[in-house]
């Protein structure tokens, strides 16, 4: 027998538990490209130049 | 001679069911190498639970009184007690991730959360034929692609099915590279599935692989509070891993205990496989809905590909997007494979198992929001 308010109740869910994955998942993907980018070793290049 | 044949008389036809369903799961697992670790001492357990008076689970003797089975005994301190055993096996899991090629090209982040799509797709479809709230949210977790947490996500639930969602999680998880090819050609076009992606990672310091670990949990934890176990256990194991200073637990950890875990873990969850609870149309419903979790797991990750490529100049092949559920790393071979056919000289392995090891947090994510939601309406 099917219950409506489930089925709502399921799609309800389904929205906040998708945008509650990409929140998480998209926090988590700044966080990585901030730390790229403050951890990067400089290029070759530059590296031979300070070394000068 | 009657004392000889009393348990023989006393089987049940169910229990024959369960008999046959043992003995297919160690042929699959033996002949077809599914996900053998699991599946061999499921089927094995199958039958160890399900001959009658067996004294693998607690009986009640006469004259005696109670007697205690070892696998009731294992299901009760190892699963029901606090799920010890698959938050354990995730400390293996951890360990033996390589985050790399995720760090390396971080948009691949998102295909991992979309292809949870599945996930609350089942628990709709669960709902639909009738299954009430909690069990409809342990059978749409099957969508994880992961074993240890459908198996926590469905006993913390307190699910009368848990049985049934592990053998249906382990075995659609052997089946990907039958599911997914199927799912992908239903949603693209062989130019789509021909698209080239070149491979320029960025350079991923110590500092960041270490960090990582850390801050998904802060992040995790924070948002999603019940998915703190299996999120923080996860990433404890790949600190371990990442840290460079405890090589020999790091070892112990990808070998030795999730080895022991594992060997533990499926003939424990035998427990739930008495025929009492397996035998039913439910069964065959949960085996129903956990094949279209994995079909939308899959479609939702290619459509999300397909609609990030609405506003990318340099096109991403929408194969990757199914590489994103979290069955590591038979997706992302699968993917690759798909795309060889499509052309000998495509390469997508990296930019794939880099959507499929952001499945595995996504999918433990997911797990952790989908009893947090599913809680807030009981």
């Amino acid at each position: 027998m099917v219950n409506m308010t489930n089925v709502m109740i399921a799609l309800n869910m389904m929205w906040k538990g998708m945008l509650g994955i990409f929140v998480v998942i998209i926090l988590v993907m700044l966080i990585v490209m901030l730390l790229t980018k403050i951890t990067q070793e400089k290029p070759a290049s530059e590296q031979n130049q300070d070394q000068k | 001679m009657d004392f000889l044949l009393t348990n023989v008389l006393a089987i049940t036809w169910q229990q024959l069911v369960m008999y046959a369903v043992g003995i297919i799961l160690i042929y699959l697992a033996v002949k077809k190498e599914y996900e053998p670790s699991l599946l061999l001492p499921m089927g094995f357990g199958a039958i160890l639970v399900n001959l009658p008076n067996t004294g693998v689970i607690n009986q009640t003797l006469t004259g005696i009184g109670e007697t205690n089975g070892i696998i009731q005994w294992l299901f009760e301190i190892g699963i029901e007690a606090s799920e010890a055993l698959p938050i354990l096996l995730f400390i293996g899991i951890g360990a033996m991730i390589d985050f790399g090629p995720l760090l390396s090209q971080p948009i691949m982040f998102l295909f991992g959360a979309a292809a949870q799509f599945g996930i609350f797709a089942a628990v709709v479809f669960a709902t639909l034929v009738g299954f009430d709230l909690k069990d409809a949210a342990s059978i749409g977790i099957i969508g994880a692609a992961d074993g240890p947490t459908s198996i926590l996500v469905s006993q913390m639930l307190k699910s009368n099915y848990v049985g049934a969602i592990a053998v249906a999680a382990y075995s659609y998880m052997a089946l990907v590279p039958i599911i997914q090819p199927f799912a992908i050609k239903l949603v693209t076009t062989k130019k789509e599935r021909q698209i080239k992606m070149p491979y320029n990672p960025k350079n991923v310091s110590k500092a960041t692989r270490i960090i990582f670990p850390i801050a998904v949990t802060f992040v995790a934890g924070l948002v999603a509070p019940t998915s703190v176990a299996l999120v923080g256990f996860l990433m404890f194991g790949n600190l371990i891993r990442e840290c460079g200073v405890l090589a020999s637990l790091s070892d112990s950890a990808q070998n030795q205990l999730a080895n022991l875990i594992t060997l533990l873990l499926g003939i424990t969850i035998a427990f739930s496989m008495r025929a009492e609870a397996f035998v039913n149309i439910n069964t065959i419903m949960i085996m129903g809905i956990g094949l279209l979790a994995f079909v939308f797991d899959t479609i939702g990750g290619v459509l999300f590909a397909k609609f990030i490529n609405l506003f990318r100049k340099e096109k991403i092949n929408p194969m990757i997007g199914a590489a994103g559920i979290s069955a590591f790393p038979m997706s992302s071979r699968v993917v690759q494979k798909m795309a060889l056919k499509e052309d000998p000289t495509n390469i997508l392995i990296m930019h794939a198992a880099g959507a499929n090891v952001s499945g595995q947090i996504a999918s433990v994510v997911a797990g952790g929001l989908l009893m947090s939601l599913v809680s807030n309406y009981l």
